[in-house]
């Protein structure tokens, strides 16, 4: 199983999407170039976080025109597996293979800490290696990660079994609706979350939570 | 032709103007007047201090590279070196405080990937004013560290560590330091020296603007004053994705071995870093300024090479290779453009298209500017204002809970929230967990990295002052595991022409030389900040030391929370605590005593050394110096970074000790430890502890004799987020 991890020019969390997806046994990892198109047969593709092409403009909205994006898109219609983090959430929104959409923090600042997660959604290729009812202890950064969508999205999205992961114990850091910390396209296979799972993958770190993302992902990707 | 009053308003002497003179054998034109000017400034040239900075340990057996480059260096394991500088932007931030710390941080970052490092950490070291009466302060506060982490957060480098102080004499002139670490193959360093008469130099990075425009000159060396939103424009503008790519860009450059030499352009822009490089290197550097990419139309040549527009990188490349060179900075989407040719010529010569306007000898820019004796002499009167009196309380539990609160004292974490600690995957101790950031490295060896300095010790007795920041450093790292292998400072002073501030300097460099003698550390690197004053006065005089340190085992690097109940507590030391600069005689509003006691430095070696043994043996649950606010506040930490309480019996202590004992101060002398009974009994053989107390619970519960002191967690947690409120 071979992940692609893209990298856009102002990708920070690239290499440590890399390193997550290698502590899977038997999984191997490689960086896609945002300019090329090719995605080079990877079994599944992680879109990582930090400020592609500088978040100047709204965040994610250029990323989601490079030429690598074409491909995943056509990647995701195909059944593939994407996986969006942070930026990668923010960058799948833009690109509208996730509904709803990032605002700025309630409190307008970076906030980097780590937060406990509940699992709502454990089945299908994310969280299948997680309970419904699980938390997860996983780190979040970001300033502009407040999840919004209109009142009947948020109602659909829970209709469906979209909502995979919500912030536990009143401990919300952005004021997202709903606590709401990730959601999936409604065929599944497409997943975005603002908590970076690739940042608690080793035990030195205090958790290695975030690995059951990508064990699941690996167990279920093509090839 | 510029005139004398021209040189004057660029702050040089009419001494140092008749020498340029002397060494052009005519007077400067614009533009050499302008280049002379910026390298001749204090920032550049080190006028004030170069002198007794020789008096510094400069090699050991760790050294990598030492001062003289972009950044300094220590080996590490596995081929590895570890590059670390740390600089000032002081007078930037205190003009425009988001953008002048966040292109401080920017400006770091390059000089650690200059030498071909990858940057994996940044610390900072910020000074304010009272936050709680000055709305300047708050408003300083707040936008430093929001530049630090706009910058630190968007380029992908962990901010893992620093340190924050409050005192008046910092209203007028905020200091905002700020630290890089990097990581590097020690075959792969990159000298900065150009070499190779005929090899090409490439600009590369960011266009060139405007902005900054005798930041080095103007700002930075002298002494800030009422008009100085007037000198907004010379602060520059930071852009960490134009800086993100420069840096990908220019270790790829160096890992396909394409590069000669490289050299960040910094303060005072290409005329500084291409004087450097040709000076190094022996050489002369032909460039022209046409071929100069820009921002604006129109610039003149002057601007042009004193412009200090951010994120820039300086190359000289071999011909045959400037093709690759130039196609690797398009992939990134850097500019990137042959502007120059090195020459034998050891001379600068600045060309407009083929139009020669100016025309420089290099080791003149570089090596003949005068040096300047200091003369110092002790000021006997006080130099600062007394602190107002904010606490009249005599009760110790009353005493505790208002430390706690104090802003010197109370949790950064609505400070450290804002930076991303964890980027890059290495980060094992972050804020509040430890002492000291630990930073996890392939082979399972980790380093760690603090940065300290207390002014205020230092403004009582800068020898002995500037001991104890080094100590306390090497104090910190011990309470992770690490042995110190390299020191980097930032003298943050005020003006060196006045007798009180040239003594203070000299005083605190003697102690700082003797104390990295003491403990066997190398001094790798550093910067000077002076005319750090206002119209109030000068700053206390603030050497702000950071140091990096090497653990064999990231699995057992120490934190600083009480984390098992039953554990026993005890004190590692031969403490002696004083009243005297402590945190609680500056609530108290008493006068800065003239002096500190001395400090043992081989006794204190020897206690750092045993706790920094316990910890690597993981004998200990919990390690953690003893600083501002004293013995009771270091084990208040040590409960809410571990969310457990502790009940300690300190035995009979005459009343008029009690204070000073629960909270004098004396940092770097001792050291708040728990662990197994048997465990502390083991480290006792080495080093005197004494164990008075047990892990548990959630409150605090001290007594000594009939005095008892007790404390939820819950109240000493609000106590300690006091600084909440500066960040609605």
């Amino acid at each position: 199983m071979n992940f692609g991890v893209i990298r856009f020019p102002g990708s920070c969390d690239e290499v440590d999407a890399v390193l997550a997806c290698e502590r899977v046994p038997g999984a191997s990892a490689q960086l896609l170039w945002h300019g090329d198109r090719d995605l080079h047969g990877v079994g599944a593709v992680v879109v990582p976080g930090g400020f592609s092409y500088g978040d100047y403009l709204r965040v994610g909205a250029i990323a989601r025109f490079s030429p690598v994006m074409e491909s995943v898109i056509e990647f995701s219609r195909e059944g593939g597996l994407v996986l969006g983090i942070c930026n990668g959430f923010q960058v799948l929104c833009e690109a509208g293979l996730l509904p709803g959409a990032l605002l700025p923090n309630v409190e307008l600042r970076f906030i980097c800490r780590q937060v406990q997660l509940e699992v709502v959604q454990a089945e299908g290729p994310f969280t299948h290696d997680c309970a419904a009812g699980d938390t997860l202890s996983i780190p979040v950064k970001h300033t502009t990660g407040r999840y919004y969508a209109p009142p009947d999205v948020l109602q659909s999205l829970d209709a469906h079994g979209q909502i995979v992961l919500k912030y536990a114990h009143d401990g919300n850091p952005n004021g997202s609706s709903n606590d709401i910390a990730g959601v999936r396209s409604e065929a599944g296979n497409v997943f975005g979350l603002m908590p970076h799972p690739e940042h608690a993958v080793d035990e030195l770190s205090g958790s290695t939570d975030g690995l059951k993302i990508f064990t699941s992902m690996a167990a279920h990707a093509h090839a | 032709m510029p005139t004398l009053e021209q040189a004057r308003g660029l702050g040089l002497t009419e001494s140092e103007f008749g020498l340029i003179c002397e060494k052009l054998e005519r007077e400067p034109n614009e533009v050499e007047l302008a280049v002379f000017s910026l390298l001749w400034s204090e920032h550049c040239a080190y006028k004030h201090s170069k002198k007794l900075l020789r008096e510094l340990p400069t090699s050991g057996p760790r050294l990598a590279l030492g001062p003289g480059e972009n950044a300094g260096a220590v080996t590490i394991s596995g081929g590895l070196v570890v590059a670390f500088k740390v600089e000032s932007h002081n007078h930037p931030s205190a003009v425009e405080p988001f953008q002048g710390a966040a292109t401080g941080v920017g400006g770091i970052l390059r000089d650690i990937f200059a030498i071909g490092a990858r940057p994996i950490a940044v610390l900072d070291s910020l000074r304010f004013g009272e936050p709680a009466s000055s709305a300047r302060s708050r408003y300083l506060l707040d936008h430093a560290t929001g530049g630090i982490g706009h910058y630190g957060n968007s380029i992908g480098v962990p901010t893992v560590g620093g340190e924050v102080y409050f005192d008046g004499p910092y209203e007028q002139n905020c200091l905002v330091n700020a630290m890089a670490v990097g990581l590097a193959r020690e075959d792969a360093l990159i000298r900065s020296a150009a070499t190779g008469v005929g090899n090409l130099v490439v600009l590369f990075g960011a266009s060139t603007g405007r902005d900054g425009i005798g930041g080095a000159s103007v700002l930075a060396s002298a002494e800030l004053d009422e008009a100085d939103a007037s000198k907004r424009p010379s602060v520059q503008v930071g852009d960490p994705f134009a800086e993100k790519k420069l840096l990908e860009c220019s270790l790829e450059l160096l890992d396909r071995g394409l590069l000669v030499a490289l050299q960040d352009l910094g303060a005072a822009g290409l005329s500084s870093s291409s004087a450097e490089m040709a000076s190094k290197g022996e050489v002369g550097l032909d460039l022209d300024v046409g071929r100069v990419p820009l921002r604006e139309a129109d610039m003149a040549p002057f601007e042009i090479m004193v412009s200090e527009s951010q994120e820039r990188m300086l190359c000289v490349v071999a011909p045959a290779q400037v093709d690759e060179v130039l196609a690797l900075c398009s992939q990134w989407e850097v500019h990137g453009s042959t502007i120059g040719v090195v020459t034998d010529t050891r001379r600068l010569r600045v060309f407009e298209g083929d139009e020669l306007v100016g025309d420089m000898p290099v080791e003149a820019l570089v090596d003949d500017c005068p040096l300047y004796d200091l003369k110092g002499n002790i000021e006997k009167r006080p130099i600062y204002p007394r602190p107002p009196r904010v606490l009249t309380a005599t009760d110790p539990r009353e005493i505790l809970l208002a430390l706690l609160a104090s802003p010197n004292i109370a949790s950064r974490r609505p400070l450290f929230e804002q930076y991303d600690c964890i980027v890059q995957s290495r980060t094992v101790r972050r804020p509040e967990q430890a002492d000291a950031a630990v930073l996890s490295l392939p082979d399972g060896s980790a380093i760690a990295v603090s940065i300290d300095g207390s002014g205020r010790r230092v403004a009582c007795s800068p020898y002995t002052g500037t001991i104890e920041a080094v100590l306390e450093c090497a104090a910190n790292l011990a309470c992770v595991g690490a042995t110190p292998l390299g020191l980097t400072n930032c003298l943050n002073f005020g003006n060196p022409e006045k007798p009180g501030v040239a003594w203070q300097l000299e005083e605190s460099v003697r102690g700082l030389s003797h104390a990295c003698r003491g403990l066997d550390v190398p001094v790798v690197g550093g910067n000077v900040s002076l005319y750090n004053e206002s119209g109030d006065g000068p700053i206390y005089p603030t050497p702000v030391v950071g140091m990096v340190g090497e653990l064999k085992s990231a699995a057992r690097a120490g934190r600083m929370g009480f984390s098992r109940a039953g554990d026993s507590v005890g004190f590692v030391g031969p403490f002696s605590p004083f009243m005297a600069a402590s945190e609680l005689a500056k609530l108290r509003g008493e006068e800065l005593t003239l002096g500190l006691a001395p400090v043992d430095i081989p006794a204190r070696r020897e206690t750092i050394e045993a706790v920094r043994d316990a910890v690597r043996t993981a004998k200990l649950t919990s390690a953690h110096d003893v600083a501002e606010g004293g013995f009771l506040v270091a084990i208040a930490e040590s409960c809410l970074a571990g969310g457990l309480g502790a009940v300690l019996d300190l035995g009979e202590v005459y009343e008029d000790e009690l204070e000073r004992i629960l909270f004098g101060e004396s940092p770097g002398a001792g050291f708040v430890v728990s662990g197994t009974a048997d465990a502390l009994e083991r480290v006792s053989r080495r080093v005197p502890i004494d164990v008075f107390g047990t892990v548990g619970g959630d409150t605090l519960d001290v007594t000594s004799g009939a005095v008892r002191i007790t404390a939820t967690l819950d109240e000493l947690r609000e106590a300690h987020g006091a600084l909440a409120v500066l960040f609605p």
